[in-house]
């Protein structure tokens, strides 16, 4: 977390952000990023939401969902144009992750994130030209599938914990070790992967790689079950004398820890925005219910029990929304707010399972069986919570921004 | 020697510790087969019938040993440690719901027919309430019985009854007399009845007990099949939901001293940042807040309990604990997930099913609001 830190300024600059016009800015959203939402909405409404129930059920989606977003350029909404992306900026696939969430099943959104927002922005950044040609530009057309690896089972909120290791023999890397909780793990063409290639060396002892998953030792050891996020692959892969050349080196050795800090920043971000457009689809939901549903001879809505909380919930939604705009508008920028990204990350992830909590209250009986939506957004919810870095993560980065 | 609590015995003592063993011995190894088939095998009932565990709360007359409340409660407990919440809720719904409705209110007739095979765990009961649009509503359900000649002809719909699929007699909730509280009456329907279908809900949590939607069309029952008086079930309803509320309140208690005990030895061997997670400020204050919530739960529990069976009026301290109590146990799972990080969330870990089994606790039996809404009354408002 310290080195988290460190590279609070070191990597300003490395996001394009769009030059904002005006000097007061009522909205992060340009008319630009308006008509983005509308048309990534009916795409999401069209191609995905139908399937939502199958998928759930089948605890997997197809792979055609990649090459479909692909085609429609959302998978390149943040790239320049040259590798295929539309050029466009950080905010735009903040959209995307908000509009994919609407879709019903979390696990879709998750996956879509990993591809756009987490295992390529390093190979867009850190990458050599060959490797952006190699990966990156299917990566955006949806026909190469990534997934990152960083967490190990000795090393989830202890990142500098990576015992997986990478070794130089001649020209080559020698990479052993294990990866666990691998969103699209089962199913990805590459892993961008943290491995350790200087034991002494401390923060400065990480690099990252760009692992094709076809070679040989690599391997996905087991399918993990989880309790939510159903429709996402999520894998453990054990890693046995992966030998890669040289250029599968991605940026510069030694380098990994502060590149994976920087990677980490926009997933929190992009993670907690889908998680809240989520939570707003349940409100909305809650509301609907609560002037539907009668119990004493009147809607529950008119309840003060009830309609109290749902304007505690509306109101906590609001103010996690703001706070990761606000977060997200400066990132954008080009700014690195590390404490602002934890603070949204946190205060979201609170508020989207208080929201969670609270709908299935309201909804009751209902709430709690399989046969409506509830209970998924229920069980999905929780895993911001701990995932990308858990609560108690966050708190430690913000106390750690505070000198403490 | 004092009786602990102020309330068990050394023979509750003794009891316990039997309990446990046959708990732990018969029903823990065989949770996560359970789990995974969605379903316990009817040969637990028959096991515990044998055992004598289904008729604390009966007199010999009837197959039973009691009447204890005190022994079923410690039965209720040590359930509970079972882990598998849906094992707890499909013997809750039959040993005080279905057979103690026939016990409380019905006649030396209908106590041979019903009661008596249900101590033996060779037939299982079950209780229906709640209806499609009327939950907390209990003055509102609408399932309507008319009198024909000799019988009861049932129209209707039930939903969410624990056992209502498994149960070979159902103890229905039926209007039977005017709009509101007074026209309630308690009707028992047998399984193969015909005109009486059921169809099993599936629930995110609970997955081993049977949560039914029962259906009555022209289901037609002898007259002899009412419970007590006729357009009287309200009040005999709000009577056993005293019970009902303290043994789910005993039961979150129990579950969450359970939980909690997980997520603290997990801690103490799960390292991060080169020591355990137990050593972390953050954690042990947490636990140590768990821990404190929970000695005040049960506490209130037992208070509850031995104004219950005192015979005093305990319905304010019932609908407390049961709010408390059973929101504190979802709180803790949520939070004993939470200390387990990403395995928390992987199936394979019990800690996920801690969390969504207690989650129904805030909701069956009456939900929180409910609760808050009853001690608001007590209280004149």
């Amino acid at each position: 977390m310290q080195g988290e830190l460190a590279v609070r300024t070191g990597c300003a600059g490395i996001m394009r952000a769009m030059s904002t016009t005006g000097a007061i800015r009522s909205s992060i959203f340009s008319p630009e990023h308006d008509a983005l939402r509308v048309s990534v909405r009916a795409f999401v409404e069209r191609e995905l939401a139908p399937y939502a129930e199958e998928w759930e059920a089948a605890g997997d989606f197809p792979d055609w969902v990649f090459t479909k977003l692909g085609e429609q350029g959302y998978l390149g909404l943040a790239f320049p144009e040259k590798y295929g992306g539309q050029g466009g900026d950080y905010i735009s696939t903040l959209v995307l992750k908000e509009e994919i969430a609407r879709c019903g099943s979390g696990g879709v959104g998750m996956a879509v994130a990993v591809q756009t927002d987490m295992a390529t922005p390093p190979v867009l950044e850190f990458g050599t030209e060959a490797q952006k040609q190699e990966y990156l530009v299917p990566a955006i057309r949806g026909t190469k599938i990534a997934c990152l690896g960083i967490t190990e089972p000795e090393a989830g909120s202890d990142v500098a914990n990576i015992k997986t290791t990478a070794v130089r023999d001649g020209t080559d890397w020698v990479i052993n070790g294990s990866k666990i909780f691998i969103t699209n793990g089962c199913r990805a063409h590459f892993c961008t992967l943290v491995a350790r290639t200087n034991k002494e060396a401390g923060y400065g002892g990480f690099s990252l790689f760009i692992v094709p998953t076809d070679t040989p030792g690599w391997k996905v050891s087991k399918r993990l079950h989880k309790v939510g996020m159903l429709s996402s692959d999520t894998a453990e892969i054990s890693i046995e004398d992966v030998r890669l050349p040289a250029e599968a080196l991605l940026g510069v050795e030694g380098e990994g820890f502060k590149q994976i800090m920087w990677e980490l920043q926009g997933e929190r971000l992009v993670g907690t925005a889908g998680s809240i457009a989520g939570s707003q689809l349940l409100l909305e939901r809650c509301i609907a219910y609560a002037k539907e549903r009668k119990a004493f001879g009147k809607p529950i809505g008119k309840f003060q029990a009830i309609s109290h909380r749902l304007a505690e919930m509306a109101t906590e939604i609001e103010a996690a929304r703001a706070l990761v705009y606000d977060a997200a508008w400066r990132f954008g920028k080009g700014e690195y707010p590390v404490k602002e990204i934890s603070m949204a990350k946190l205060y979201g992830g609170l508020v989207v399972n208080r929201v969670a909590n609270h709908a299935m209250q309201i909804f009751g009986g209902m709430g709690y069986s399989m046969e409506l939506p509830v209970q998924r957004a229920w069980r999905d919810a929780r895993l911001i919570r701990i995932g990308g870095g858990a609560d108690e993560v966050m708190r430690e980065v913000i106390a750690k921004t505070m000198g403490l | 020697m004092e009786p602990r609590f102020e309330l068990f015995t050394e023979e509750h003592d003794a009891f316990r510790v039997s309990a446990r063993d046959f708990i732990q011995r018969e029903i823990a190894p065989n949770v996560e087969a359970w789990e995974e088939a969605g379903d316990f095998p009817r040969s637990l009932y028959e096991r515990m019938g044998e055992l004598g565990l289904l008729g604390l709360k009966y007199e010999e007359a009837y197959g039973g040993s009691g009447p204890d409340y005190l022994a079923d409660a410690v039965l209720t407990e040590e359930i509970a440690l079972c882990g598998s919440g849906g094992v707890a809720a499909g013997i809750g719904g039959h040993k005080d719901l279905g057979s103690l409705y026939v016990y409380k209110f019905g006649d030396e007739e209908q106590r041979k027919r019903w009661l008596v095979p249900s101590i033996a765990g060779r037939a299982i009961g079950a209780f229906a309430v709640t209806e499609p649009d009327a939950g907390s509503d209990v003055a509102g359900l609408r399932t309507r019985a008319v009198r024909d000649g000799d019988s009861y002809v049932l129209n209707g719909q039930k939903i969410f009854i624990t056992n209502g699929s498994k149960a070979d007699y159902v103890v229905v909730a039926v209007r039977t007399g005017a709009e509101g509280y007074g026209g309630i009456s308690l009707i028992v329907v047998e399984k193969d009845t015909p005109g009486f279908s059921s169809r099993r809900i599936e629930t995110v949590g609970w997955r081993t007990s049977h949560t039914a939607e029962l259906f009555f069309d022209e289901c037609r029952v002898p007259a002899e099949n009412l419970l007590g008086e006729q357009d009287k079930g309200f009040v005999y309803i709000m009577q056993n939901f005293q019970w009902e509320r303290l043994i789910m309140a005993l039961g979150a208690v129990a579950s969450a001293e359970k939980i909690l005990e997980m997520g603290i030895s997990y801690a103490r061997e799960r390292v991060v940042f080169k020591r355990p997670l137990a050593k972390f400020q953050v954690w042990k204050h947490r636990f140590a807040d768990l821990a404190t919530e929970i000695t005040a739960a049960k506490a209130l529990t037992y208070h509850a309990l031995r104004k219950f069976v005192a015979g005093e009026d305990a319905t304010r301290e019932v609908s407390m604990a049961k709010w408390l109590a059973t929101e504190l146990d979802w709180k803790v799972s949520d939070e004993v997930l939470q200390v387990h990080g990403g395995y928390g969330y992987m199936m394979e870990f019990p800690a996920q099913r801690a969390w969504r089994d207690s989650r129904l606790g805030p909701i069956g039996g009456g939900t929180t609001e409910i609760m808050k809404e009853i001690i608001a009354k007590t209280y004149g408002l």
